[in-house]
């Protein structure tokens, strides 16, 4: 009886798909939203995403356009996504780690959610939550005025290691967020005390790129997507990128590996889960985000956005998750910010 | 007069019908926002977002500036009529606003509200289509040390509007600074005076604080006195404004604008820095400062001319180099950005058609405001003659409605009743508001400038002054203190000072005037 009830509604619902890609004709993602609903499976129902932080921030737009993409494609039900900010996600991660075996729900997070768990002295830890996937990546990029006198990486990482206290590095993240790791990891990896850099804190890349632009600071570190207009204008330059490869909106620009220094660095989205939820629950989970990151919706999203494509599910994601956790945690210590 | 030519084009575009439409529902929809407490331009744009993908991106952004300016102007709806604030930029407008409405001028403190964000608009608008250039390349060299030296002339403001007492004037001060100071240290990532309460981590909002001390402070102190005194009625007044209104208001309008759109454009100005500036310029500037305090029409005018200004400056980095200073300027970029567009310092000469229309589709959105609000004034002002019970349940309901919606948590609320206790007590002592107010908004603001100046100087002391906005700012500074001093100097020496009217004159007569 029940197989009977899921066969026939995923045949209604790929009729229904079949009918909307009609509509949409010239859509490219049509054949994909049909074929995944005929898969063997019937769309999750009641699934809800959590975003830790507000409305129209990074987390947010992941959240929302992942929801799109699964429900346009039926992977799933309509998800409903919703905000619970505070304390640099950590009021969101404590939420998650409090609703105990609740398969339904998911977060949205990142490096910075990894990094407030420690400078919030968040009691809700990351390593209790089930990881589900890693998304997508954006790289970090090292910034300098135009009329800065430093022309490549190595002229920068030089002047630096001479008096690292008389170089200011401005970053649009509070201590324990992404901006701020990657000066602080990028010191240690070329032999700086981390306790020795001066690093000043603005509150996003709204406020980080004045004070580029003015020549308030000598570097600024943020992901790299913040400066593409100034960069084709001409009003900044980019040293360097922390990606493995070269970014192909910035081909120009070397990356770290590339100068000679042994550095990544890359600011990542994914989802979790709260602890205890069955392996069934954390199976619909990731079938559903491999199906999503499978369609040619995400794809587009991803490139109109600017993300790099970073996808990594269930265990492995967990290991990578780990050592994000253990790296951030070490560094923020040795910094006195995290006990 | 390119410029002109471009303008004129842009009015082309935007006077078809469907974008008419859009423009027309943008500001009736900004007005509702801004009339709601709690809910922003920047949350309803967050969530407009998505739904506007499908539109032309001339068309969307049309939508999305109506929000904008009709959310700062449906702001002083509520601060006038309830005393409860809806966005922290019309804080100051309920000081003077709903003083005016209780003596039965609600239409007139509407109407000044309306016709002075409309001057305001229109003319920040105009500075913003051919000065644009020239503001951004000073915006961009102003630095910490130049917003700390702001600050602090306004610090020095306050001092003016201490109230009767200053000891009740600095404890009222003091207690504003320790509510800011609760939350996130910016420099360094640490909790302070959040007591383990992960809903304090992000400081109190400006708006819970604002509504609780107005709203929830005043019901508290009517219900209190409900029984011992015969509720006053509260005046029916004239439906327009007078003659005298627009006397009295024209001035601080221009004011207003003028202080407003700088702050807008500026990365680290807001509209809230401005309002108050503008009120306490008011303050010492009227020919009535027995008025101020009891409703007077200069303390609304000017804020609300203010805050509509501070809004079009907004949008002269975004459009200029894609720079957004506020939440609301933000999700406008990343709305040019899922478009495909690039804003930044190239979205003029690429797209001169989408930001001229723009500007343009911002006078329309103007003249619609006004056109919406202004017959509504005293229609809205017929909302007092409700009796008193049901008026003010009606002004807790709505101020619990703005206290949940800004976090959706229901610490909030526990928050809001606090601070109402905190409002009622500092009534039934004496406390001046506007000093806890001020405390609350620039105390963040002023200490997160004054420890990035010393970061930026390392340690050194000279890092604290800046370029010659910092000059001028401690020039006026050292002026209105020693004012006073070089007064009687000039008196005694030159034998007839006469009654001046220096800066410094109503610091001293406001601050000594009882005390």
């Amino acid at each position: 009886m029940s197989t009977r009830t899921t066969t026939r509604l995923a045949a209604v619902v790929a009729i229904g798909a079949l009918g909307l890609s009609a509509c949409g004709a010239t859509k490219k993602d049509s054949p994909t939203a049909g074929s995944t609903a005929a898969g063997d499976s019937k769309p999750a129902t009641g699934l809800q995403i959590m975003v830790p932080n507000s409305p129209g921030g990074g987390y947010d737009t992941t959240a929302r356009t992942a929801a799109k993409v699964m429900e346009d494609a039926k992977i799933t039900g309509s998800i409903q996504v919703f905000n619970l900010p505070g304390a640099g996600g950590t009021v969101g991660l404590q939420r998650v780690v409090n609703e105990k075996g609740n398969g339904k729900l998911g977060m949205l997070m990142g490096l910075g959610v990894v990094g407030a768990s420690h400078t919030q002295k968040s009691e809700a830890k990351l390593s209790d939550t089930t990881p589900i996937a890693r998304l997508i990546e954006e790289a970090g990029a090292i910034v300098v005025p135009k009329a800065s006198p430093y022309k490549d990486i190595n002229q920068l990482v030089d002047a630096w290691k001479k008096d690292p206290a008389k170089i200011n590095v401005g970053g649009g993240s509070s201590p324990g967020g992404p901006d701020h790791l990657l000066p602080m990891q990028l010191a240690k990896a070329v032999g700086i005390d981390p306790k020795t850099v001066s690093y000043i804190s603005y509150d996003g890349g709204g406020e980080l790129l004045p004070a580029i632009l003015g020549n308030k600071i000598n570097f600024g570190a943020s992901g790299f997507g913040e400066f593409l207009p100034q960069v084709k204008a001409g009003s900044v330059r980019v040293l360097a990128v922390t990606s493995e490869q070269r970014i192909p909106a910035l081909k120009d620009v070397p990356t770290m590996k590339e100068s000679g220094i042994d550095f990544t660095f890359t600011n990542w989205r994914g989802i979790v889960a709260p602890p205890g939820i069955s392996e069934a629950d954390k199976k619909v989970w990731v079938d559903a985000l491999t199906k999503m990151h499978d369609t040619q919706a995400w794809k587009d999203a991803e490139a109109k956005y600017g993300w790099t494509d970073a996808f990594q599910a269930g265990d492995e994601f967990g290991a990578f998750l780990k050592a994000q956790d253990q790296s951030v945690s070490e560094i923020l210590q040795n910094l006195g910010l995290a006990s | 007069m390119d410029n002109l030519n471009n303008l004129i084009e842009g009015f082309g575009h935007i006077l078809t019908p469907i974008n008419l439409l859009y423009a027309f529902v943008g500001v009736t929809v900004g007005t509702a926002v801004g009339v709601l407490p709690g809910i922003g331009p920047a949350m309803t744009l967050a969530l407009l977002l998505p739904i506007t993908f499908g539109l032309d991106p001339t068309q969307a952004m049309i939508l999305f500036c109506g929000v904008f300016y009709g959310g700062m102007y449906g702001g002083s709806t509520t601060s006038i009529l309830l005393n409860t604030p809806g966005e922290s930029s019309s804080v100051v407008t309920a000081l003077e606003g709903n003083k005016m409405a209780k003596a039965g001028r609600a239409a007139q403190a509407l109407a000044t509200a309306a016709i002075g964000s409309f001057v305001a608009g229109t003319i920040a608008t105009l500075l913003l289509a051919f000065v644009m250039p020239q503001v951004v390349a000073f915006a961009i060299k102003l630095g910490s040390p130049d917003y700390l030296a702001i600050i602090m002339l306004a610090f020095v403001g306050a001092a003016a509007v201490l109230g009767s007492s200053r000891i009740r004037g600095f404890a009222s001060l003091l207690i504003g600074l320790a509510i800011g100071i609760v939350g996130i240290d910016r420099v360094t990532g640490q909790q302070r005076m959040t007591f383990d309460l992960p809903q304090l981590a992000d400081g109190i909002d400006i708006v819970v604080v604002a509504v609780g001390l107005f709203a929830v402070g005043e019901a508290l102190w009517v219900a209190a006195h409900l029984r011992r005194k015969a509720g006053s009625v509260i005046p029916v007044g004239k439906p327009w404004m007078g003659r005298e209104d627009w006397r009295r208001s024209w001035k601080p309008w221009l004011r207003g604008t003028a202080l407003g759109f700088p702050f807008g454009a500026i990365p680290a100005g807001g509209a809230e820095v401005p309002t108050f500036l503008s009120y306490v310029t008011e303050r010492k500037l009227t020919k009535h400062p027995e008025e101020f305090g009891k409703g007077a029409i200069e303390g609304v005018a000017g804020p609300e001319a203010a805050n509509n200004a501070s809004a079009a400056g907004t949008l002269v980095p975004l459009l200029a180099i894609g720079l957004p200073t506020n939440a609301t300027a933000a999700i406008m970029l990343s709305a040019l950005q899922g478009w495909g567009l690039d804003p930044g310092p190239l979205l003029i000469e690429k797209q001169p058609v989408l930001v001229w229309t723009l500007v343009a589709s911002l006078f329309v959105g103007n003249t619609m405001l006004l056109l919406l609000n202004l017959p509504l004034a005293p229609a809205w002002a017929k909302l007092l003659q409700i009796p008193r019970p049901y008026l003010y349940a009606g002004i807790l309901f709505f101020a619990a409605m703005g206290a949940w919606t800004v976090n959706g948590q229901a610490f909030d609320l526990y928050l809001l009743l606090a601070i109402g206790l905190l409002g009622f007590a500092i009534r039934r002592f004496g406390f001046p508001v506007l000093p806890l107010i001020i405390g609350v908004i620039l105390a963040p603001i002023a200490e997160l400038h004054l420890r990035r100046s010393l970061q930026l100087s390392h340690g050194d002391l000279s890092g604290l002054v800046g370029g010659p906005v910092s000059w001028v700012c401690y020039a006026v500074i050292a002026v209105a203190i020693l004012w006073p001093l070089i007064a009687r100097l000039i008196r005694t020496a030159g034998g007839n000072g006469g009654p001046g009217s220096g800066p410094g004159q109503h610091t001293t007569i406001s601050t000594e005037a009882s005390a």
